[in-house]
């Protein structure tokens, strides 16, 4: 090992060595730099986004069906067949109900636990991480316990135990649909899932706003509590409650695992990606139908989105505090 | 630059290349996950297998597999209820299997997707049940193997019927009527699957109609369908159907478990069944629906075929031959060591003794003097398009007459882009 001492006397030789070097071996270093880090990242970008969108949006003008390499050009007929398609119409309804559940109530248990855990003396780290460890579980996973064991229908379900101690009939949450008490089952495991996610997001802005401000409202005659709250708190986290709510809205049009999982062969509470897999992946192998129902959701999440940003003032950067 | 962070370039160039590597290996890695297994002799194939419920089958399959000698057939075991959701995407990328199993279904005759057998199935053809060969023919052509013929009917206790005073049912009315005497507080009467779309079929052909007629067009949209239908919703919404259980209808878990008094599922439980319930268990063929129809059995089953658009067409031919063809010993073994299946080939059926006396042999009966089989022009799309009837009528308060036109709208819009 080197010591302090042969590092000093080692020094001067690399460091002549070195004006050179770069430049030979790294010529135009940080255009090199550049496209080394992005590169990466970039071909994987092309290869399994840009590709299969444009992709996607060729095969929506073909008949495409039990092939990926259609040759009968049909104009805008997919594009007809899907906005025509009831199910598909239902579908988009299915997504608003389902996000006018899951969007405000995630973000306000989210936003609960955070108050919460952040207002913790002592176990903090254990509490976070236990809220925030079912993020780690798979959909999938998470969708089948309720399935099985927490809402199945039989007497002994984790649900139906729990209402069979009031003396109440074991209700099929799953196979009935009235009353609807899928909505139960489908918001109640997504709401385990990503709360914990957002938690942290929300301790994270918690933790920046300054203290000086609680101080000086305290100072002003500001009681703790909701006052506070509602006047330095809440203001404070804005520019986070406007990044969550713009991922929530993301992540419950992406929706497709414990819908898929869930409900089955069911007609009812499918979300546009279970609808566009059932026309183009699942029995109807129709490629371009599914495809021009994806440009269409494609379009309408841009302009969504760039709605949302406009009222909510997603990226206007500093002021928007 | 500092001197000292110049000093570092050298490091850094080493982890560069280290870490390209790295990547590199990764994306190696990535693609040569084929499933396919490394080495052996001859080519490599890939088999598709839905995930069967019964122990020992996957182990079963994958040392047929073993004793091949001509190639090295690597098994992918499909667990889930979308086999055929998975095996249609993968038919259409580079990793699809080479030889899968599955239902005679014409859309993948007509996409070019399965290969014609009849070479392998020609000198053997007089050995398989008529109607086996039936339904896998398209123009003279046969295009699968069949492997195991499965009838499904109800099974139920005779016990609970005697305590509840209830006898076999052989009408809807009787068969809802005994539902409701056999519910108690801790067992309902009947669990036909939690969505229902398992009595999808016995349902038509119980009211005397058909999936499709002779010339393909749509029969099943009759008034003694949708009949059934509403009685069906009674039933749905009368309490005494088990619904939401953990297993679905396919798995004896439901019965063997005191959740239910009759229940909707195959021959290849019966081994389950006997062994939990002993002598406690009887079937009968799904009930007369309307006063023209007839009781029905579904001989389901599968089938192996051939990937026409694999890179070992003939390769797979040859392992389908052997395996399917030849090896009556692993047939045998296949159709009753594991669940109880009737083999197609009459050969074999003739000398199965496990299927000779009491329940297996009844089950046989019943195949035999009940069972419709499959159509093959009844496609995916129409069963899920007949499944969404079953969900909106059934399930949801819809209107029979509406959902059935609505299906059968769906189901020409099929019969027409495939026999145009």
């Amino acid at each position: 090992m080197s010591t302090t001492t042969t590092r000093g006397v080692a020094q001067p030789a690399p460091a002549k060595v070195s004006k050179a070097r770069p430049r030979r071996g790294l010529g135009a270093s940080s255009t090199f730099n550049f496209w080394l880090f992005t590169g990466p990242f970039l071909i994987g970008l092309v290869i399994f986004v840009f590709v299969p969108i444009g992709w996607s949006i060729w095969l929506s003008f073909f008949e495409a069906r039990f092939t990926v390499t259609p040759s009968e050009f049909v104009g805008l007929d997919n594009y007809k067949q899907v906005l025509t398609d009831t199910n598909f119409r239902n579908s988009l309804v299915t997504f608003t109900v389902f996000a006018a559940f899951i969007v405000p109530a995630t973000w306000a248990m989210s936003l609960g636990l955070a108050l919460l855990v952040n207002r913790l003396r002592f176990m903090r780290a254990f509490f976070r991480s236990v809220f925030f460890l079912p993020t780690a579980v798979s959909y999938v996973a998470a969708a089948l316990i309720w399935k099985m064991s927490i809402f199945n229908g039989v007497r002994f379900g984790l649900a139906n135990t729990f209402l069979g101690w009031f003396g109440i009939d074991n209700i099929a949450w799953l196979a009935n649909p009235d009353p609807p008490w899928y909505w139960l089952v489908i918001v109640t495991v997504r709401l385990w899932l990503q709360s914990g996610f957002y938690m942290i997001l929300f301790i994270a802005a918690l933790q920046n706003i300054p203290r000086e401000l609680y101080e000086a409202a305290s100072i002003d005659g500001a009681k703790p509590g909701w006052q506070t709250f509602r006047h330095i708190t809440l203001p404070q986290l804005r520019a986070t409650s406007t990044a969550v709510i713009l991922l929530l809205l993301v992540a419950a049009y992406q929706a497709f695992d414990e819908f898929f999982n869930l409900l089955g062969k069911a007609t009812w509470g499918q979300p546009p990606l279970v609808e566009l897999y059932k026309m183009a992946l699942g029995q109807n192998q129709n490629y371009g139908a599914g495809s021009a129902g994806a440009v269409v959701l494609t379009l309408l999440i841009c302009v969504v989105t760039l709605f949302q940003g406009k009222i909510m003032g997603f990226g206007r950067g500093e002021e928007s505090k | 630059m500092s001197a000292s962070s110049n000093m570092n370039w050298d490091r850094r160039n080493v982890l560069r290349a280290a870490m390209g590597l790295a990547a590199a290996g990764g994306l190696a890695a990535c693609g040569s996950n084929t499933g396919r297994g490394a080495g052996g002799s001859g080519d490599a194939l890939v088999q598709y297998f839905h995930a069967y419920g019964e122990a020992g089958v996957e182990q079963a399959v994958k040392r047929y597999a073993k004793a091949y000698k001509d190639a090295n057939v690597a098994t992918q075991w499909i667990t889930g209820n979308n086999y055929e959701q998975k095996l249609f995407a993968a038919l259409l990328t580079k990793n699809a299997p080479d030889v899968f199993e599955f239902h005679p279904q014409i859309q993948m005759v007509k996409s070019g997707q399965v290969a014609d057998l009849s070479d392998i199935i020609d000198p053997v053809k007089d050995d398989f049940n008529p109607a086996d060969i039936k339904s896998h023919t398209v123009d003279g052509k046969i295009y699968g193997v069949r492997m195991i013929d499965d009838p499904q009917f109800l099974f139920y206790r005779p016990s609970l019927f005697k305590k509840a005073g209830v006898q076999v049912p052989t009408t809807l009315e009787e068969l809802i009527e005994a539902a409701d005497k056999l519910t108690t507080s801790k067992v309902k009467g009947l669990f036909l699957g939690n969505d229902l779309t398992s009595i999808d079929r016995p349902l038509i052909w119980s009211a005397g109609a058909d999936t499709l007629t002779a010339d393909n067009k749509p029969a099943f949209n009759t008034d003694a369908v949708a009949d059934g239908l509403k009685q069906l919703r009674a039933l749905f919404t009368s309490g005494n159907l088990l619904l939401d259980a953990p297993a679905d209808s396919w798995d004896p878990s439901a019965l063997i478990q005191g959740l239910t008094a009759i229940q909707w599922c195959g021959m290849w439980a019966m081994p389950a069944m006997q062994k939990a319930l002993g002598d406690d268990i009887g079937i009968f063929p799904f009930p007369k629906v309307g006063s023209a129809g007839k009781q029905s059995v579904y001989n389901g089953g599968w089938s192996m075929f051939v990937n026409a658009k694999g890179k070992n067409v003939e390769a797979a031919k040859e392992y389908v031959k052997w395996l399917w063809i030849d090896q009556k010993k692993y047939q045998e073994d296949f159709a009753t060591s594991y669940g109880f299946h009737i083999p197609p080939r009459t050969s074999l059926a003739a000398s199965a003794t496990k299927l000779k006396s009491g329940l297996p042999a009844e089950g046989v009966k019943l195949f035999n003097e009940f069972g419709h089989f499959d159509n093959i022009g009844w496609t995916q799309a129409m069963i899920a398009a007949f499944w969404d009837v079953i969900a909106n009528t059934v399930r949801k308060n819809g209107d029979p007459k509406a959902a059935l036109d609505a299906c059968e709208k769906k189901v020409d819009a099929e019969l027409k882009k495939l026999f145009g």
